[in-house]
């Protein structure tokens, strides 16, 4: 496509990073989400939470230093920053389920208007799909992040009125962070909060699939 | 008092017998009782269900047990980018899967270990997972009903075990395994080393001797 320029994936994960407060419990999801701990703005700590069973990740191990007990939910070999925990699977996903964690973001194939979420099995697709921890960090988590590409990649929206996709979890969405803008999702819609530079609020509404209010 | 070391990984899967439940701890390669798992191939127990976090990686894991075609059914959250046995056998029809969201699979197990016949979650409601479960409203928040899971084994992997089989893992390796050793009727753990009772201070005991029957040294074969 011979379009304007869009924020690159390291860029997303960038904007997104600017949006986790100081001190906050994070869990970050596969894909553009996994690239977020690289882009943290300077002076602020973030305890990243694994699934299984480490709060307080820090920076992916160096070649030579990796521990491979030590792992993301991503299997990378990832290191510890001071004030990191280890505990099993289940409460881990206590932590998620139980309004513990302060963001999580995620990865999407598509977002509603209302905030749902799907992002687990493309329809269609062969095989058994893959739930991992999806459903349960977006059930719980006090803020839900999306971090995805605005459209697909023949150009259809990702945030749509309905999910078609297999739903992850009902209205649980609370922020939209893709390559040309930030919306959040609110009682009266998607609101939109920023863009992407170079890009205008009618480009942008002209690659949603919902209504937006500005 | 009989002792729960066993002297051999062979031994320590002897009462395993075809159609058994069994829980396999691990996670991102890490924490897998790969040794147990290499044993029970070779024990050749058929008809088995598994309950795992995923469905095997590559040539490691659960997926000699599908490549043997001992597994039947897997209960699992993930089954994983890489587990091309379990792939093979589940196009081919010749294993179901369960799949369940990885924290409610983690619940329905500790559920099993405490005694409890089930529970209500907001997991799942309006996907696919809530097929054929009951739903009610609590609180005004829609929920389904989720069961307990049980297993007559767990094949766990700890760091190290004291003579009753008080256990303790390292770092990640954690995962799935304590909450597996509850949950089973009777836990097998593989461990890098058995020290004598007393040497692990018991501020540091993970799992409890009381969910642990069987212990086997095994130095640990990692997947990478």
């Amino acid at each position: 496509m011979s379009e304007k320029q869009r924020l690159s994936r390291d860029q997303i994960a960038a904007r997104a990073a600017r949006e986790l407060p100081d001190g906050a419990f994070v869990n970050l999801g596969w894909g553009i989400p996994n690239l977020i701990a690289d882009h943290l703005p300077a002076g602020i700590t973030v305890y990243f939470h694994s699934e299984n069973g480490i709060l307080g990740m820090g920076r992916r191990a160096k070649p030579g230093e990796e521990d491979f007990d030590l792992v993301d939910a991503m299997k990378v070999p990832v290191t510890l920053i001071p004030g990191a925990s280890f505990f099993h699977q289940a409460d881990a996903h206590l932590m998620t389920r139980g309004g513990h964690l302060d963001v999580a973001v995620l990865g999407a194939f598509q977002v509603s208007e209302r905030g749902d979420l799907a992002n687990w099995k493309v329809p269609g697709a062969k095989g058994a799909g893959a739930i991992g921890g999806a459903m349960d960090i977006a059930a719980g988590t006090k803020r839900v992040i999306v971090c995805m590409e605005h459209t697909t990649r023949d150009g259809q929206p990702k945030i749509v009125r309905q999910c078609t996709y297999p739903l992850t979890c009902l209205a649980c969405v609370d922020t939209i962070v893709t390559d040309l803008a930030v919306l959040d999702v609110t009682e009266r819609g998607l609101l939109l909060r920023d863009l992407a530079p170079g890009w205008s609020a009618a480009e942008v509404q002209q690659r949603t699939g919902a209504p937006l209010s500005f | 008092m009989k002792s729960k070391i066993c002297v051999t990984l062979d031994v320590a899967v002897d009462s395993i017998s075809d159609g058994a439940r069994i829980m396999f701890g691990g996670f991102g390669g890490s924490g897998f009782p790969n040794n147990l798992i290499q044993a029970l191939v070779r024990r050749g127990t058929k008809e088995l269900t598994a309950i795992s976090n995923n469905c095997g990686t590559r040539d490691g894991e659960l997926s000699p047990l599908f490549k043997s075609g001992q597994i039947r059914h897997i209960i699992a959250a993930f089954p994983g980018p890489h587990s091309f046995a379990f792939q093979e056998r589940h196009a081919a029809g010749e294993v179901t899967i369960e799949l369940v969201p990885q924290g409610i699979l983690c619940e329905r197990m500790r559920a099993a270990a405490a005694g409890l016949l089930g529970f209500y979650t907001t997991v799942g409601v309006a996907t696919e997972v809530a097929a054929g479960k009951e739903e009610r409203v609590i609180n005004g928040q829609r929920c389904i009903l989720e069961m307990p899971i049980h297993a007559d084994f767990a094949f766990i992997k700890a760091d190290k075990s004291d003579g009753l089989g008080n256990l303790t893992y390292r770092l990640a390796a954690r995962n799935f395994n304590p909450i597996m050793a509850m949950a089973a009727a009777t836990t097998i753990a593989e461990v890098e080393e058995v020290v004598p009772v007393g040497a692990i201070d018991p501020e540091v005991v993970v799992t409890p001797a009381i969910f642990v029957h069987r212990v086997v040294v095994a130095k640990g074969i990692r997947y990478v």
